[in-house]
């Protein structure tokens, strides 16, 4: 182990404000980066000058505060040579010089390495996080003739939300058919997402997997099997449990079910975005519905603690 | 090895490649300075565990490269290509389960290693850096975990991902963003697999590697601690050693004094 050198006494920069400016810079940057591009550039412009002050108070006020160390160098004895006679040295610099071009190259190279390591990370780092919050409109997704579904009875229907990703995208919704609201069909469209963490729930009742069927539509294949969800919806992960219109009844989901919206497309049922619920008031084609933009599993969406999560990303 | 002196005859010839490569490239001795340091004499086998993090990170990192020979990252096919390396491919179920189990066993030893260093104080002064350093090999190492669960995507691998992400959704304020990062976009789709591998096989290792590169330069420059009962380090004399049993069947029992030898002997 080598002997360490030097003074043990931490050597403190200087307090300093410049370092707050240059992270609020940055937090803009970042923010604006995904939500409008003219609070990006004010960010950048923030983080620059902040940056740049910060630097160069680094850069010029932390050198007096070192100690000196053994005074002026040592001239060992010999008696000092008079400037017209020996060796040359090198010219000494002129007096009003207060960057010399050796500092001058060291902060152009460095400057112009940091310039053109951005031109080449920047891009790869927005390609690697911007697509994923840029035309992720959901697909509406046809489920079949109004007449599959017998008023008042329940469906548990499994279709392709986005034909394009196959497979992967299937999703499951339990669909009822409340009958006509004002001269037009009503239904109760549930998504299976538990609003805890996200696990499936399962209905608590029969399944008749004998009586379903599969119907082909441009979507690619729609299950829809009756199901008999008579004590609700009941998530096998954490034990969440809903009522039969989503409202939570006990576990730790933080709201209802989530809902599908949809529309009545030449006496087809289509299904279309999916939105949060805080609280559903009554029942059926009656039912009173908070509505709210979709979250996450786990997010409140009413009450103090949804104020945790103000802004959604633009999906 | 520092040394240019020809040697000579047959242990020349055979040493003469290491000594031309030392000769040029300082290789050697800095292996040697690596490998055959000096460390305090009550170091034990509880010093043993970093090595042993070590050796398990490199096993993940080899069996892993050979995995990726025969997995493919898409929905459609990463399921299948994981039961084809374990049932009908040569040896995939033991490198397969080599890298499923080892994983377990890398992060159980980080964090046995991690107890070691904390219960011996091994992080103070001057090893502060090496903790942090140590901390953020612990999250590096977790994140790796996260993402190569996905991978085998079966029923497990799929929900416990779907928790995972939306866990972390949970996060106030940012939970949101993140989550729509780690899936790649709004739901949980091809480019989330996608993405998963590349962050398990790429960055995330790339990531470990340099910090575990930073944690040895650390552990060489400032050298290996003391454990807390040593009395060498506390510069106090060390413990008397016990005096040697003797059993006088090996070696003769001294005689008690004023015994005369027997005139045979």
């Amino acid at each position: 182990m080598e002997e360490r050198t030097g003074d043990d006494r931490p050597q403190l920069p200087p307090p300093s404000l410049w370092p707050v400016g240059f992270a609020v810079g940055i937090v803009c940057l970042l923010v604006g980066l995904i939500v409008s591009w003219p609070v990006a550039a004010v960010g950048a412009g923030i983080a620059l000058v902040f940056g740049f002050l910060w630097a160069r108070e680094v850069a010029t006020g932390r050198e007096p505060t070192l100690p000196a160390e053994g005074g002026p160098p040592a001239t060992d004895g010999a008696p000092p040579i008079p400037a017209d006679q020996g060796e040359a040295a090198m010219p000494a610099p002129e007096p009003g010089e207060r960057f010399p071009r050796s500092k001058f190259l060291e902060g152009a190279t460095l400057g112009l390495g940091a310039i053109i390591g951005a031109i080449a990370t920047l891009p790869a780092l927005g390609f690697a996080l911007v697509p994923g919050f840029v035309k992720q409109k959901a697909h509406k997704v046809d489920l079949g003739p109004v007449t599959d579904f017998k008023e008042n009875d329940w469906k548990v229907v499994t279709f392709i939300r986005d034909p394009r990703q196959g497979e992967v995208s299937r999703r499951t919704a339990f669909v009822r058919n409340n009958g006509l609201l004002d001269g037009t069909p009503s239904f109760t469209i549930i998504s299976n997402r538990c609003a805890h963490v996200g696990c499936p729930v399962q209905p608590g009742g029969p399944v008749f997997a004998k009586q379903g069927k599969t119907i082909k539509t441009t979507n690619g294949n729609v299950d829809i099997t009756p199901v008999l969800p008579a004590a609700g919806f009941i998530c096998p992960c954490h034990g969440g449990s809903y009522d039969q219109e989503g409202n939570r009844i006990a576990g730790p989901p933080v709201r209802g079910l989530d809902r599908y919206e949809f529309d009545i497309v030449d006496g087809r049922l289509v299904l279309g975005n999916l939105y949060s619920v805080a609280k559903v008031e009554g029942s059926g084609k009656t039912a009173k519905i908070e509505k709210f933009e979709l979250q996450g599993p786990g997010q409140p969406v009413a009450g103090a603690e949804s104020w945790m999560y103000p802004l959604q990303p633009p999906h | 090895m520092a040394t240019t002196q020809t040697r000579s005859g047959m242990k020349g010839a055979a040493l003469y490649p290491l000594d031309w490569l030392e000769e040029r490239s300082g290789l050697v001795g800095g292996i040697r300075y690596f490998l055959f340091r000096k460390v305090p004499g009550d170091s034990g086998w509880w010093h043993t565990l970093g090595s042993a993090t070590l050796t398990a990170f490199l096993v993940q990192l080899v069996t892993g490269v050979i995995l990726a020979m025969y997995y493919k990252p898409s929905p459609a096919e990463a399921h299948e290509s994981v039961q084809h390396i374990t049932n009908d491919l040569w040896g995939g179920w033991l490198v397969r389960g080599m890298h499923r189990w080892g994983a377990s066993v890398f992060i159980i030893l980080m964090f046995m290693h991690m107890g070691r260093v904390f219960l011996f104080g091994a992080y103070k002064y001057p090893r502060e850096l090496n903790w942090i350093v140590g901390v953020l090999l612990l999250a590096t190492g977790l994140f790796e975990g996260l993402t190569g669960y996905l991978l085998p995507y079966d029923q497990t691998a799929y929900w416990a991902t779907v928790v995972a992400i939306n866990i972390n959704g949970t996060a106030p304020f940012v939970g949101p963003y993140l989550a729509s990062v780690l899936r790649g976009g709004a739901e949980i789709g091809p480019d989330t697999l996608a993405r998963f591998y590349s962050i398990h096989m790429l960055l995330v290792p790339g990531a470990l590697i340099g910090l575990i590169g930073l944690h040895l330069y650390l552990v060489v420059r400032l050298g290996v601690s003391s454990p807390p009962w040593s009395r060498t380090a506390a510069d106090r004399e060390p413990e008397p050693k016990p005096p040697p049993v003797r059993s006088g069947m090996v070696t003769p029992a001294p005689r008690p004094a004023g015994v005369r030898r027997r005139p045979s002997e």
